[in-house]
Protein backbone atom coordinates (compact mmCIF):
# COMPACT_ATOMS: atom_id res chain seq x y z
CA UNK A 1 0.00 0.00 0.00
CA UNK A 2 2.72 2.57 0.78
CA UNK A 3 4.61 1.52 -1.67
CA UNK A 4 1.94 2.08 -3.98
CA UNK A 5 0.67 5.10 -3.04
CA UNK A 6 4.67 6.37 -3.57
CA UNK A 7 5.06 5.18 -6.97
CA UNK A 8 2.17 6.93 -7.93
CA UNK A 9 3.15 9.89 -5.74
CA UNK A 10 6.41 10.06 -7.68
CA UNK A 11 4.21 9.79 -11.58
CA UNK A 12 4.70 6.22 -12.38
CA UNK A 13 1.96 4.28 -13.79
CA UNK A 14 1.50 1.34 -10.96
CA UNK A 15 -1.18 -1.85 -11.17
CA UNK A 16 -1.45 -3.63 -8.02
CA UNK A 17 -2.38 -7.63 -8.29
CA UNK A 18 -3.18 -9.14 -4.62
CA UNK A 19 -2.43 -13.63 -4.77
CA UNK A 20 -6.18 -15.17 -4.82
CA UNK A 21 -7.99 -12.64 -5.56
CA UNK A 22 -9.29 -13.90 -9.32
CA UNK A 23 -13.14 -14.32 -9.43
CA UNK A 24 -13.25 -17.25 -11.88
CA UNK A 25 -11.71 -19.26 -8.54
CA UNK A 26 -13.06 -17.74 -5.69
CA UNK A 27 -16.71 -20.12 -5.30
CA UNK A 28 -14.30 -23.51 -5.76
CA UNK A 29 -11.54 -21.83 -3.22
CA UNK A 30 -14.71 -21.06 -0.71
CA UNK A 31 -16.52 -24.55 -0.64
CA UNK A 32 -13.40 -26.15 -0.59
CA UNK A 33 -11.88 -24.40 2.65
CA UNK A 34 -15.12 -24.50 4.36
CA UNK A 35 -16.07 -28.56 3.22
CA UNK A 36 -12.51 -29.02 4.19
CA UNK A 37 -12.54 -30.83 0.45
CA UNK A 38 -8.94 -29.13 -0.17
CA UNK A 39 -5.70 -31.83 -0.89
CA UNK A 40 -2.31 -29.90 -0.88
CA UNK A 41 -2.40 -30.93 -4.60
CA UNK A 42 -5.81 -29.13 -5.37
CA UNK A 43 -5.03 -26.77 -3.04
CA UNK A 44 -2.07 -25.67 -4.93
CA UNK A 45 -4.07 -26.04 -8.43
CA UNK A 46 -6.53 -23.64 -7.90
CA UNK A 47 -3.92 -21.07 -6.64
CA UNK A 48 -2.37 -21.85 -10.22
CA UNK A 49 -5.50 -20.88 -11.71
CA UNK A 50 -6.12 -18.01 -10.09
CA UNK A 51 -2.59 -16.81 -10.37
CA UNK A 52 -2.40 -17.77 -14.70
CA UNK A 53 -6.26 -16.12 -14.63
CA UNK A 54 -4.79 -12.76 -13.56
CA UNK A 55 -1.40 -12.94 -15.29
CA UNK A 56 -3.12 -12.76 -18.43
CA UNK A 57 -5.74 -10.40 -17.55
CA UNK A 58 -3.71 -8.22 -14.73
CA UNK A 59 -0.22 -8.40 -15.27
CA UNK A 60 0.86 -9.51 -18.81
CA UNK A 61 -1.19 -6.27 -20.58
CA UNK A 62 0.23 -3.29 -18.18
CA UNK A 63 3.65 -4.76 -18.78
CA UNK A 64 3.29 -4.37 -22.40
CA UNK A 65 2.31 -0.95 -21.69
CA UNK A 66 4.77 -0.13 -20.03
CA UNK A 67 3.27 -0.30 -16.70
CA UNK A 68 4.80 -0.77 -13.29
CA UNK A 69 2.78 -3.87 -11.54
CA UNK A 70 3.28 -4.36 -8.04
CA UNK A 71 2.32 -8.09 -6.81
CA UNK A 72 1.57 -8.66 -3.36
CA UNK A 73 2.93 -12.81 -3.76
CA UNK A 74 3.94 -14.37 -6.41
CA UNK A 75 4.89 -18.33 -7.60
CA UNK A 76 7.56 -18.09 -4.98
CA UNK A 77 4.49 -18.75 -2.12
CA UNK A 78 3.49 -21.25 -3.39
CA UNK A 79 6.69 -22.60 -3.65
CA UNK A 80 7.10 -22.49 -0.35
CA UNK A 81 3.63 -23.08 1.04
CA UNK A 82 1.99 -25.95 -1.28
CA UNK A 83 5.61 -28.08 -0.70
CA UNK A 84 5.16 -27.39 3.03
CA UNK A 85 2.09 -29.05 2.94
CA UNK A 86 4.05 -32.06 1.19
CA UNK A 87 3.70 -30.98 -3.26
CA UNK A 88 6.98 -32.45 -5.20
CA UNK A 89 9.00 -29.41 -5.44
CA UNK A 90 9.66 -29.80 -8.61
CA UNK A 91 5.89 -30.56 -9.60
CA UNK A 92 5.22 -27.09 -8.53
CA UNK A 93 7.65 -25.28 -10.39
CA UNK A 94 7.15 -27.11 -13.35
CA UNK A 95 3.31 -26.05 -13.31
CA UNK A 96 4.24 -22.48 -13.14
CA UNK A 97 6.56 -22.28 -15.55
CA UNK A 98 4.88 -20.17 -17.62
CA UNK A 99 5.21 -17.39 -14.81
CA UNK A 100 6.84 -14.75 -15.63
CA UNK A 101 10.41 -13.73 -13.59
CA UNK A 102 9.53 -10.66 -12.04
CA UNK A 103 11.84 -7.90 -12.21
CA UNK A 104 12.62 -7.67 -8.66
CA UNK A 105 11.31 -9.56 -5.73
CA UNK A 106 11.26 -8.72 -2.33
CA UNK A 107 10.92 -11.18 0.50
CA UNK A 108 9.94 -9.71 3.80
CA UNK A 109 11.15 -12.15 6.59
CA UNK A 110 9.52 -11.87 10.35
CA UNK A 111 10.39 -14.71 12.71
CA UNK A 112 7.24 -17.21 13.55
CA UNK A 113 6.62 -15.21 16.95
CA UNK A 114 6.74 -11.88 15.44
CA UNK A 115 4.22 -12.76 12.83
CA UNK A 116 1.73 -15.59 15.44
CA UNK A 117 1.96 -11.61 17.56
CA UNK A 118 0.87 -9.46 14.51
CA UNK A 119 -1.81 -11.61 13.64
CA UNK A 120 -3.41 -12.59 17.20
CA UNK A 121 -3.39 -8.77 17.46
CA UNK A 122 -5.52 -8.26 14.69
CA UNK A 123 -8.01 -10.94 14.99
CA UNK A 124 -9.08 -13.62 18.01
CA UNK A 125 -7.91 -16.81 15.78
CA UNK A 126 -5.52 -18.10 13.08
CA UNK A 127 -7.13 -18.89 10.01
CA UNK A 128 -7.65 -23.18 9.00
CA UNK A 129 -5.08 -23.09 6.32
CA UNK A 130 -2.90 -20.17 7.19
CA UNK A 131 -2.37 -22.46 10.69
CA UNK A 132 -1.40 -25.36 8.07
CA UNK A 133 -4.44 -27.69 10.33
CA UNK A 134 -5.05 -29.45 7.23
CA UNK A 135 -1.57 -30.53 7.15
CA UNK A 136 -2.52 -32.54 10.38
CA UNK A 137 0.80 -31.11 12.21
CA UNK A 138 -1.40 -30.41 15.63
CA UNK A 139 -4.73 -30.34 16.70
CA UNK A 140 -4.10 -26.75 18.11
CA UNK A 141 -4.24 -23.90 15.79
CA UNK A 142 -1.40 -21.99 17.44
CA UNK A 143 1.05 -25.20 17.56
CA UNK A 144 0.06 -25.88 14.18
CA UNK A 145 1.21 -22.75 12.77
CA UNK A 146 4.24 -22.55 14.39
CA UNK A 147 5.53 -25.97 13.22
CA UNK A 148 3.71 -25.26 9.60
CA UNK A 149 5.28 -21.66 9.41
CA UNK A 150 8.56 -22.90 10.61
CA UNK A 151 8.54 -25.33 6.91
CA UNK A 152 7.49 -22.58 5.42
CA UNK A 153 10.24 -20.33 6.33
CA UNK A 154 12.65 -22.76 5.82
CA UNK A 155 11.80 -23.20 2.56
CA UNK A 156 11.62 -18.81 1.55
CA UNK A 157 15.41 -19.49 2.71
CA UNK A 158 16.11 -21.94 0.30
CA UNK A 159 14.41 -20.08 -2.45
CA UNK A 160 16.04 -16.53 -1.50
CA UNK A 161 19.13 -18.69 -2.94
CA UNK A 162 17.86 -20.36 -5.57
CA UNK A 163 15.90 -17.47 -7.38
CA UNK A 164 17.70 -13.97 -5.65
CA UNK A 165 14.98 -12.68 -3.85
CA UNK A 166 16.13 -9.82 -2.02
CA UNK A 167 15.40 -9.99 2.07
CA UNK A 168 13.95 -7.41 3.88
CA UNK A 169 13.52 -7.76 7.70
CA UNK A 170 10.36 -7.28 8.52
CA UNK A 171 10.93 -7.11 11.87
CA UNK A 172 11.94 -3.30 12.51
CA UNK A 173 9.84 0.34 12.23
CA UNK A 174 7.88 0.63 9.07
CA UNK A 175 9.49 3.97 8.47
CA UNK A 176 12.64 1.92 8.42
CA UNK A 177 11.44 -0.84 5.82
CA UNK A 178 10.18 1.42 3.67
CA UNK A 179 13.30 3.41 3.32
CA UNK A 180 14.68 0.05 2.48
CA UNK A 181 12.22 -0.94 0.28
CA UNK A 182 11.99 2.05 -1.76
CA UNK A 183 16.08 2.57 -2.09
CA UNK A 184 16.00 -1.08 -3.85
CA UNK A 185 13.00 -0.13 -6.04
CA UNK A 186 14.25 2.73 -7.29
CA UNK A 187 17.83 1.22 -7.74
CA UNK A 188 15.66 -1.64 -10.22
CA UNK A 189 13.80 1.42 -11.61
CA UNK A 190 16.77 3.31 -12.58
CA UNK A 191 16.57 1.90 -16.52
CA UNK A 192 12.81 2.48 -16.79
CA UNK A 193 13.51 5.82 -15.99
CA UNK A 194 15.96 6.22 -18.35
CA UNK A 195 13.82 4.72 -20.99
CA UNK A 196 10.54 7.33 -19.91
CA UNK A 197 13.21 9.87 -20.40
CA UNK A 198 13.93 9.17 -23.87
CA UNK A 199 10.15 8.78 -24.14
CA UNK A 200 10.22 5.31 -24.62
CA UNK A 201 7.03 4.31 -22.70
CA UNK A 202 5.80 1.19 -23.98
CA UNK A 203 8.55 -0.82 -23.67
CA UNK A 204 8.82 -4.61 -25.36
CA UNK A 205 9.75 -7.12 -23.00
CA UNK A 206 11.86 -10.20 -23.31
CA UNK A 207 11.08 -13.40 -20.99
CA UNK B 1 9.41 -42.30 -7.55
CA UNK B 2 7.13 -44.51 -5.53
CA UNK B 3 5.34 -47.24 -6.81
CA UNK B 4 1.64 -47.43 -5.47
CA UNK B 5 1.67 -51.41 -5.47
CA UNK B 6 1.05 -54.23 -7.55
CA UNK B 7 1.96 -52.90 -11.14
CA UNK B 8 1.17 -49.51 -10.86
CA UNK B 9 2.92 -46.44 -11.41
CA UNK B 10 2.43 -42.63 -11.09
CA UNK B 11 2.68 -40.46 -14.11
CA UNK B 12 5.05 -38.14 -13.25
CA UNK B 13 6.03 -37.11 -9.49
CA UNK B 14 2.67 -38.66 -7.71
CA UNK B 15 1.15 -37.61 -4.72
CA UNK B 16 4.46 -37.33 -2.72
CA UNK B 17 2.22 -36.18 0.97
CA UNK B 18 -0.04 -39.80 0.44
CA UNK B 19 1.43 -42.76 2.39
CA UNK B 20 2.00 -45.88 0.35
CA UNK B 21 -0.94 -47.58 0.35
CA UNK B 22 -1.97 -50.77 -1.41
CA UNK B 23 -4.81 -50.29 -4.52
CA UNK B 24 -5.98 -53.60 -5.21
CA UNK B 25 -8.35 -52.23 -7.76
CA UNK B 26 -8.01 -51.50 -11.28
CA UNK B 27 -7.84 -48.34 -13.27
CA UNK B 28 -9.37 -48.67 -16.53
CA UNK B 29 -10.24 -45.35 -18.84
CA UNK B 30 -11.93 -45.33 -21.79
CA UNK B 31 -10.72 -42.43 -24.04
CA UNK B 32 -11.95 -40.90 -27.33
CA UNK B 33 -13.71 -37.75 -29.14
CA UNK B 34 -16.74 -36.07 -27.99
CA UNK B 35 -19.83 -38.03 -29.44
CA UNK B 36 -18.19 -41.50 -29.94
CA UNK B 37 -19.89 -42.83 -27.51
CA UNK B 38 -18.25 -43.22 -24.47
CA UNK B 39 -20.52 -42.24 -21.85
CA UNK B 40 -23.63 -45.01 -24.02
CA UNK B 41 -20.45 -47.65 -23.49
CA UNK B 42 -19.40 -47.42 -19.91
CA UNK B 43 -23.27 -47.60 -19.18
CA UNK B 44 -22.91 -51.24 -20.70
CA UNK B 45 -19.90 -52.08 -19.37
CA UNK B 46 -21.24 -51.15 -15.70
CA UNK B 47 -23.69 -53.61 -15.14
CA UNK B 48 -21.60 -56.36 -16.60
CA UNK B 49 -18.77 -56.05 -14.46
CA UNK B 50 -21.00 -56.13 -11.80
CA UNK B 51 -22.47 -59.60 -12.40
CA UNK B 52 -19.02 -60.70 -12.97
CA UNK B 53 -18.61 -60.28 -9.14
CA UNK B 54 -16.91 -56.99 -8.90
CA UNK B 55 -17.23 -53.80 -7.46
CA UNK B 56 -17.58 -50.75 -10.01
CA UNK B 57 -17.18 -46.46 -9.75
CA UNK B 58 -17.19 -44.26 -12.32
CA UNK B 59 -15.37 -41.45 -12.69
CA UNK B 60 -15.70 -38.70 -15.52
CA UNK B 61 -13.74 -35.46 -17.03
CA UNK B 62 -15.19 -32.38 -15.02
CA UNK B 63 -17.78 -34.01 -12.84
CA UNK B 64 -15.27 -33.20 -9.36
CA UNK B 65 -18.09 -31.35 -6.53
CA UNK B 66 -15.43 -28.98 -6.27
CA UNK B 67 -14.71 -27.56 -9.62
CA UNK B 68 -17.55 -28.72 -12.27
CA UNK B 69 -19.77 -25.46 -11.59
CA UNK B 70 -16.69 -23.27 -11.58
CA UNK B 71 -15.74 -25.14 -15.18
CA UNK B 72 -19.20 -24.72 -16.81
CA UNK B 73 -19.11 -21.02 -15.67
CA UNK B 74 -15.56 -20.30 -16.91
CA UNK B 75 -16.85 -22.00 -19.86
CA UNK B 76 -19.88 -20.03 -20.45
CA UNK B 77 -17.84 -16.82 -19.99
CA UNK B 78 -15.86 -17.79 -23.18
CA UNK B 79 -12.79 -16.13 -22.16
CA UNK B 80 -9.87 -18.42 -20.43
CA UNK B 81 -6.15 -19.00 -22.23
CA UNK B 82 -5.26 -22.43 -22.63
CA UNK B 83 -2.93 -22.77 -19.62
CA UNK B 84 -5.66 -21.47 -17.56
CA UNK B 85 -8.32 -23.85 -19.01
CA UNK B 86 -5.70 -26.68 -18.41
CA UNK B 87 -4.99 -25.83 -14.65
CA UNK B 88 -8.75 -25.68 -13.83
CA UNK B 89 -8.83 -29.04 -15.81
CA UNK B 90 -6.15 -30.14 -13.80
CA UNK B 91 -7.76 -29.45 -10.12
CA UNK B 92 -10.84 -31.57 -11.17
CA UNK B 93 -8.72 -34.31 -11.94
CA UNK B 94 -6.76 -34.17 -8.78
CA UNK B 95 -10.08 -33.39 -6.89
CA UNK B 96 -11.31 -37.11 -8.42
CA UNK B 97 -8.57 -38.81 -8.14
CA UNK B 98 -7.82 -38.06 -4.57
CA UNK B 99 -11.57 -38.10 -3.37
CA UNK B 100 -12.86 -40.59 -5.79
CA UNK B 101 -10.48 -43.14 -8.19
CA UNK B 102 -7.59 -43.64 -4.98
CA UNK B 103 -10.02 -44.61 -2.61
CA UNK B 104 -11.71 -47.15 -4.83
CA UNK B 105 -8.87 -48.39 -5.72
CA UNK B 106 -7.64 -49.02 -2.67
CA UNK B 107 -11.08 -50.65 -1.68
CA UNK B 108 -10.24 -53.41 -4.86
CA UNK B 109 -12.87 -51.58 -6.76
CA UNK B 110 -12.69 -51.33 -11.02
CA UNK B 111 -12.92 -47.76 -11.41
CA UNK B 112 -13.87 -46.86 -14.99
CA UNK B 113 -12.52 -43.65 -15.92
CA UNK B 114 -14.43 -41.43 -19.02
CA UNK B 115 -11.71 -39.68 -20.54
CA UNK B 116 -8.38 -39.58 -18.24
CA UNK B 117 -5.58 -37.24 -18.19
CA UNK B 118 -4.63 -38.19 -22.48
CA UNK B 119 -7.55 -36.35 -23.45
CA UNK B 120 -5.70 -32.75 -21.80
CA UNK B 121 -2.53 -34.01 -23.91
CA UNK B 122 -4.77 -34.47 -27.21
CA UNK B 123 -7.08 -31.17 -26.46
CA UNK B 124 -3.58 -28.88 -25.68
CA UNK B 125 -1.36 -29.93 -28.75
CA UNK B 126 -3.90 -28.83 -30.90
CA UNK B 127 -4.18 -25.70 -28.76
CA UNK B 128 -0.66 -25.05 -28.89
CA UNK B 129 -0.34 -25.76 -25.26
CA UNK B 130 3.26 -26.76 -24.21
CA UNK B 131 2.79 -30.34 -24.64
CA UNK B 132 5.59 -30.81 -21.65
CA UNK B 133 4.20 -28.75 -19.42
CA UNK B 134 0.54 -30.37 -19.89
CA UNK B 135 2.34 -33.83 -18.71
CA UNK B 136 4.55 -32.43 -16.28
CA UNK B 137 1.22 -30.55 -14.49
CA UNK B 138 -0.57 -33.87 -15.07
CA UNK B 139 2.25 -35.54 -12.91
CA UNK B 140 0.51 -36.15 -10.69
CA UNK B 141 -1.66 -38.86 -12.14
CA UNK B 142 -1.73 -42.51 -11.67
CA UNK B 143 -0.80 -44.39 -15.11
CA UNK B 144 -4.59 -46.27 -15.75
CA UNK B 145 -4.04 -50.27 -16.09
CA UNK B 146 -6.03 -50.31 -18.95
CA UNK B 147 -6.68 -47.67 -21.69
CA UNK B 148 -9.30 -48.82 -24.37
CA UNK B 149 -9.06 -45.76 -27.42
CA UNK B 150 -12.75 -45.25 -29.28
CA UNK B 151 -11.37 -44.45 -32.41
CA UNK B 152 -13.28 -42.88 -35.41
CA UNK B 153 -13.48 -40.33 -38.31
CA UNK B 154 -14.90 -37.52 -39.00
CA UNK B 155 -16.66 -37.96 -41.30
CA UNK B 156 -18.72 -40.67 -39.64
CA UNK B 157 -18.51 -38.87 -36.06
CA UNK B 158 -20.41 -35.37 -37.95
CA UNK B 159 -23.91 -37.29 -38.17
CA UNK B 160 -23.91 -38.57 -35.02
CA UNK B 161 -22.92 -35.22 -32.93
CA UNK B 162 -25.95 -33.43 -35.14
CA UNK B 163 -28.03 -35.97 -34.55
CA UNK B 164 -26.86 -36.38 -30.95
CA UNK B 165 -26.85 -33.26 -28.82
CA UNK B 166 -25.40 -31.35 -31.41
CA UNK B 167 -22.54 -29.21 -31.99
CA UNK B 168 -21.10 -27.10 -29.30
CA UNK B 169 -18.41 -24.32 -29.23
CA UNK B 170 -15.78 -26.01 -27.63
CA UNK B 171 -16.18 -29.31 -29.05
CA UNK B 172 -16.11 -27.21 -32.52
CA UNK B 173 -12.60 -25.76 -31.46
CA UNK B 174 -14.71 -22.18 -32.34
CA UNK B 175 -12.35 -20.64 -29.48
CA UNK B 176 -9.18 -21.17 -31.57
CA UNK B 177 -11.18 -19.21 -34.41
CA UNK B 178 -10.14 -22.31 -37.09
CA UNK B 179 -12.99 -21.78 -39.75
CA UNK B 180 -15.74 -18.98 -39.75
CA UNK B 181 -18.68 -20.90 -39.03
CA UNK B 182 -19.20 -24.04 -36.72
CA UNK B 183 -19.23 -26.87 -39.23
CA UNK B 184 -16.05 -25.72 -41.24
CA UNK B 185 -14.51 -25.55 -37.33
CA UNK B 186 -15.90 -28.75 -35.99
CA UNK B 187 -14.59 -30.75 -38.81
CA UNK B 188 -11.10 -28.99 -38.74
CA UNK B 189 -10.86 -28.90 -35.07
CA UNK B 190 -12.05 -32.90 -34.41
CA UNK B 191 -9.52 -34.21 -37.39
CA UNK B 192 -7.01 -32.55 -35.39
CA UNK B 193 -8.05 -34.01 -32.30
CA UNK B 194 -8.51 -37.66 -33.52
CA UNK B 195 -4.90 -37.35 -35.22
CA UNK B 196 -3.16 -36.18 -31.96
CA UNK B 197 -5.31 -39.63 -30.11
CA UNK B 198 -3.83 -41.84 -32.56
CA UNK B 199 -0.40 -40.50 -31.81
CA UNK B 200 -1.11 -40.82 -28.00
CA UNK B 201 -2.31 -44.28 -28.27
CA UNK B 202 0.41 -45.30 -30.26
CA UNK B 203 2.76 -43.49 -27.56
CA UNK B 204 0.86 -44.96 -24.54
CA UNK B 205 0.29 -48.59 -25.47
CA UNK B 206 -3.30 -48.07 -25.93
CA UNK B 207 -6.04 -50.51 -27.13
CA UNK B 208 -7.80 -49.12 -29.91
CA UNK B 209 -11.02 -50.02 -30.86
CA UNK B 210 -12.65 -49.16 -34.16
CA UNK B 211 -15.72 -47.39 -32.81
CA UNK B 212 -17.70 -46.88 -36.00
CA UNK B 213 -19.18 -50.30 -35.19
CA UNK B 214 -22.57 -50.41 -34.16
CA UNK B 215 -22.97 -50.36 -30.19
CA UNK B 216 -23.76 -54.40 -29.34
CA UNK B 217 -20.59 -55.37 -31.14
CA UNK B 218 -18.40 -52.71 -29.84
CA UNK B 219 -19.57 -53.40 -26.79
CA UNK B 220 -18.75 -57.26 -27.20
CA UNK B 221 -15.34 -56.05 -27.98
CA UNK B 222 -14.84 -53.87 -24.87
CA UNK B 223 -15.62 -56.53 -22.88
CA UNK B 224 -13.32 -58.77 -24.29
CA UNK B 225 -10.63 -56.50 -23.91
CA UNK B 226 -11.56 -55.83 -20.31
CA UNK B 227 -11.59 -59.88 -19.78
CA UNK B 228 -8.51 -60.19 -21.47
CA UNK B 229 -6.60 -57.66 -18.99
CA UNK B 230 -8.38 -58.90 -15.85
CA UNK B 231 -7.29 -62.32 -16.21
CA UNK B 232 -3.67 -61.92 -16.95
CA UNK B 233 -4.27 -59.27 -13.58
CA UNK B 234 -6.10 -61.28 -11.42
CA UNK B 235 -5.60 -64.49 -11.96
CA UNK B 236 -7.19 -65.71 -8.86
CA UNK B 237 -10.90 -63.51 -9.39
CA UNK B 238 -11.52 -65.03 -13.04
CA UNK B 239 -12.61 -68.64 -11.87
CA UNK B 240 -11.47 -71.84 -14.07
CA UNK B 241 -12.53 -71.97 -18.11
CA UNK B 242 -9.51 -73.29 -18.61
CA UNK B 243 -8.17 -70.48 -20.68
CA UNK B 244 -5.80 -69.35 -17.79
CA UNK B 245 -2.23 -68.62 -18.67
CA UNK B 246 -0.68 -68.71 -15.21
CA UNK B 247 -0.33 -71.75 -12.85
CA UNK B 248 -2.64 -71.17 -9.87
CA UNK B 249 0.47 -71.05 -7.80
CA UNK B 250 1.68 -68.02 -9.01
CA UNK B 251 -1.01 -66.87 -6.86
CA UNK B 252 0.22 -63.92 -4.49
CA UNK B 253 -3.04 -61.80 -3.39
Amino acid sequence: MLLERWLRSRGYPVIFTEWNSSRLVRRSMSRGKKKNLLTPTTFSLLHAVDFADRLTYQILPPLQAGMIVLADRYAFTAFARDVARGVHPEWVRAVYSFALRPDLTLYFRVPIEVSLERLLAGRAKLKYHEAGMDVGLSTDPVESFRIFQSRVLEIYDELTREFGLRTIDATGEIPEQQRMFRNIVQDVLRDYDSNRAKGNHVTTRSR
Amino acid sequence: MSRPGRGKSWSGHGLPYLSEKRLPGHLIAIEGTDGVGRSTQIDLLRPWLELEGYAVSNTGWTRSPLLSETINEAKAGHQLTVTTFSLLYAADFADRLEHEILPALQAGFIVIADRYMYTAFARNMVMGADPGWTRDVFGVALVPDLVIYLDIDVATLIPRVVQGKGMDHWESGMHLALGTDLFDSFQRYQSRLIDEYRRLASEFGFITVDARAPIEELQTQLRSHIMNYLRNADPARSGGNGEEKLPASTRKE
